[in-house]
């Protein structure tokens, strides 16, 4: 397989990864929006998506206040935001059309749909009261697409590293919201008022990682609190969109990269590096490391896995 | 149907109006249906296109950069005979363009026998000296050629242009046939049509019969594309996708100690064959054009020490230049001894006085190209013409007339083709694809391409052409 191909199965997944989280974040940011009493708070909702996306700096070097209005044109449909889901969608389509020959049939329609269709859509046309409804079909486009991939792809390295793609962007996702706001996951924070702003918050966080239902089943008496919202989110691998199951996944198929070539690269070892790590700790340890810090290192060492394995596979 | 207008051929109905044979069924066919089928059927097929991104992209054009080329959902159909008519001239016609390629760049004999003048050749833009003395593999310089037709009646075809660098439009041939087959089935059923499918295992025998060592167990055949920007990206990787092999852009390859190979996941991979599909000028930036970014640094000296093959091989395009073109018959009977088989268009050459005089004062009635033009760019067709348009043609040409040819403006063909009004007669031309390497494997059908506009004689898809399946019925 050519090195660039390699790359393009992995930034294809990537991108459209991502296009699902920036999803999530606006559904929540939406939703938080209309429920919130004051006003303040609903535009914090919409901040909290900048920053949980990276996007803070560029989108207040084109606009001088944060409107819901503009905060959804930008992340939606700006051309010039290379985090904006139009820019990820096109970036997956030109990925997998660069190796069209390497994925099949129903994963190219799949990804060649929905961006024919997104691209139709005309930014006036979603008002507020429709942006629901819009989210939730970009939603439904990219479960089409992983569901396309996993179903359809032969698992050899292009499925490997589509799978690696995939999910070095999610838990670079996880770790990104929950460090922007991770100080309402600090257990001393259980206590403050009457519970209720920060009841909210944490049912925020789950519904941006899409586990608010699955968290009452994961904790048997369902009670929010700061200390499992954070373990469901960081170190319970059977929640999807945790680190530890981001990890343990990208360590499954790392071993059977390893195993397809016959050899192992640096970066397969730093995969299982991180896994062995999150596998071993407790969140007593993670809030003794301090959770900032515990997920500043996180996302370093995701970033260096990824341009790692780039080196090792030849991607440029 | 519209009346029959006897100014040109109509390939369905002869001068009474009545069916011709091979049309019978489908006319029948066409009768029974109601009249909003063929427009939901249209729209079926460019749904289907869409969705498998069977696109092309139109350079210089901002929004919508990707688009569909129209597809008529009418097949054209020719007889077996006048296929086989077709293919032996094709035939011949592909092997004299070889030979007179290999002569050029060794011994020279054609110009020595003052059949062709010596700078009509040597000094032609599209003829590489670096190709002097070099033979490459079985002594074929263009192993994939889609040779252009027009038909102006019953038994008479014209070759219009050879295109002998990198002939696109496969890929629609070949599309189309999976679309005809899967809308209608019942009228594919009742033709015995001469299938199509085969074209890629042909290309990949083709492209295996000429790599440096044949007798290699496994064969390295790589595509080489611009990338995914190129308006016949969709056609790279159809082809590569089809034949199983890598589709690989210039950064992918690179060149050592005379051998080139791909950049893998893992160690480099020696590449054997190469179809490339990127001019001459941009293949190696160290032999041609410095800034090339598409291209491989060294690639030109690998292909010189015979250790990677290019198909086609670099100044192929000498073959197909408008200016040479006039000479092909001469060509034919040269290296072949024989008559050609498919005629040439009388052509102009403007850079000779009388033909330029000539070219002048019939400007109305004739066409006018550019000698390196192609895409329909360019050129002037007298009779669809506006006064104005021809008289700002004329200065254009006088400026430089060496840049130009004039052939007489032919009476193209028509078959029934699906417009607003229903179904009205449109005109056509043909695209058959040959491959020539082991042997000359010419595809039973090609692409029909048809000029939508009533009149238009034009049928480039830059200028609003469509496409049709074109059926070649089996004996």
């Amino acid at each position: 397989m050519l090195g660039r191909t390699a790359a393009s199965l992995f930034w294809m997944s990537r991108y459209h990864e991502r296009a699902q989280n920036i999803t999530k974040l606006l559904e929540v940011a939406y939703r938080s929006a209309m429920v919130s009493q004051q006003g303040e708070n609903s535009i914090d909702d919409w901040r909290f998506t900048l920053m949980s996306s990276g996007c803070d700096w560029a989108y207040q070097a084109k606009h001088d206040e944060i409107t819901p209005r503009s905060v959804i044109s930008f992340m939606v449909f700006d051309k010039n935001n290379p985090s904006s889901i139009r820019t990820c969608l096109e970036m997956a389509r030109n990925n997998a059309r660069s190796v069209r020959t390497g994925i099949t049939a129903e994963l190219w329609e799949a990804i060649n749909t929905t961006w024919i269709e997104f691209a139709e859509v005309t930014p006036q046309s979603i008002t507020q009261d429709r942006l629901p409804d819009f989210l939730s079909w970009i939603s439904q486009r990219s479960h089409l697409f992983r569901g396309a991939l996993l179903n359809t792809v032969l698992r050899d390295d292009g499925y490997f590293f589509s799978q690696l793609g995939n999910f070095v962007e999610r838990a670079d996702n996880t770790a990104r919201v929950l460090n922007t706001q991770y100080w309402v996951l600090l257990p001393d924070n259980d206590v403050v008022g009457d519970g209720s702003m920060q009841n909210q918050r944490w049912s925020g966080l789950l519904r941006a990682l899409s586990g608010l239902r699955s968290y009452r089943f994961a904790y048997p008496n369902a009670e929010l609190t700061a200390f499992n919202v954070a373990e469901f989110l960081i170190l319970r691998k059977e929640m999807p969109r945790s680190l530890a199951h981001c990890y343990q996944w990208i360590d499954d198929v790392s071993d059977d990269l390893g195993q397809f070539y016959g050899s192992r690269q640096p970066s397969l070892d730093l995969a299982s590096g991180l896994w062995r790590d999150l596998k071993e700790a407790e969140m007593r340890d993670v809030y003794q490391q301090g959770l900032d810090d515990f997920l500043n290192d996180f996302i370093v060492r995701n970033n260096a896995f990824a341009h790692q394995l780039s080196k090792d596979y030849n991607f440029a | 149907m519209e009346e029959s207008d006897r100014s040109h051929f109509n390939e369905m109905l002869d001068n009474q109006g009545n069916p011709r044979e091979p049309y019978c069924r489908l006319n029948a066919w066409l009768s029974e249906k109601p009249s909003n089928f063929l427009s939901r059927k249209s729209k079926e097929a460019e749904t289907i296109f869409r969705r498998l991104g069977i696109t092309f992209a139109v350079y210089g054009s901002d929004e919508a950069t990707e688009r569909l080329i129209p597809f008529d959902p009418i097949p054209r159909i020719l007889s077996a005979r006048e296929w086989k008519t077709i293919s032996a001239g094709i035939d011949q016609r592909v092997r004299a363009l070889n030979a007179f390629l290999r002569d050029i760049y060794h011994r020279q004999e054609i110009i020595k026998a003052g059949r062709i003048p010596a700078d009509l050749v040597i000094q032609n833009e599209a003829f590489l000296p670096e190709m002097i003395g070099f033979t490459p593999p079985r002594k074929v310089y263009a192993h994939i050629i889609g040779t252009d037709l027009v038909r102006v009646s019953e038994d008479e075809f014209y070759v219009l242009e050879d295109n002998t660098r990198t002939p696109s439009g496969v890929s629609y041939m070949m599309e189309n046939r999976e679309t005809m087959m899967r809308m209608f089935p019942d009228l594919f059923q009742s033709y015995r049509v001469a299938p199509v499918e085969h074209y890629p295992d042909a290309l990949r025998q083709t492209l295996e019969s000429v790599a440096p060592d044949p007798a290699k167990s496994a064969q390295t055949v790589v595509i080489l594309t611009p990338g995914i920007y190129n308006s016949a990206y969709f056609e790279h990787a159809f082809l590569a996708d089809s034949m199983g092999v890598e589709l690989v852009e210039g950064r992918d390859l690179f060149v050592d100690e005379g051998k080139v190979f791909m950049r893998t996941t893992r160690e480099p991979q020696q590449v054997d064959v190469i179809y490339r599909r990127i001019d001459d000028a941009f293949l190696d930036p160290l032999t041609f054009q410095p800034d090339s970014m598409l291209g491989v640094p060294g690639l030109f000296d690998a292909y010189r020490a015979g250790n990677v093959t290019i198909c086609n091989a670099p100044g192929t395009g000498i073959a197909d230049d408008k200016a040479i073109y006039a000479y092909v018959p001469d060509i034919i009977e040269f290296y072949t001894g024989q008559k050609p088989i498919l005629k040439n268009v009388p052509t102009w050459n403007c850079s000779k006085d009388d033909d330029l005089a000539y070219v002048l004062d019939n400007l109305a009635d004739i066409v006018v190209k550019e000698v390196h033009g192609s895409g329909g760019y360019g050129m002037l067709i007298g009779p669809t013409a506006s006064k104005r348009e021809i008289a700002e043609f004329r200065k254009v040409l006088q400026a430089n007339p060496g840049n130009y040819i004039a052939q007489p403006t032919l009476a193209l063909s028509a078959c029934p083709t699906h417009v607003a009004s229903g179904v009205a007669p449109r005109h056509v031309d043909l695209r058959p694809f040959v491959l020539i390497g082991d042997r000359v494997r010419i595809t039973p059908g090609g692409l029909t391409r048809v000029a939508l506009k009533k009149g238009s004689l034009v049928v480039n898809s830059s200028q609003g052409g469509g496409t049709k399946d074109t059926w070649v019925l089996e004996d």
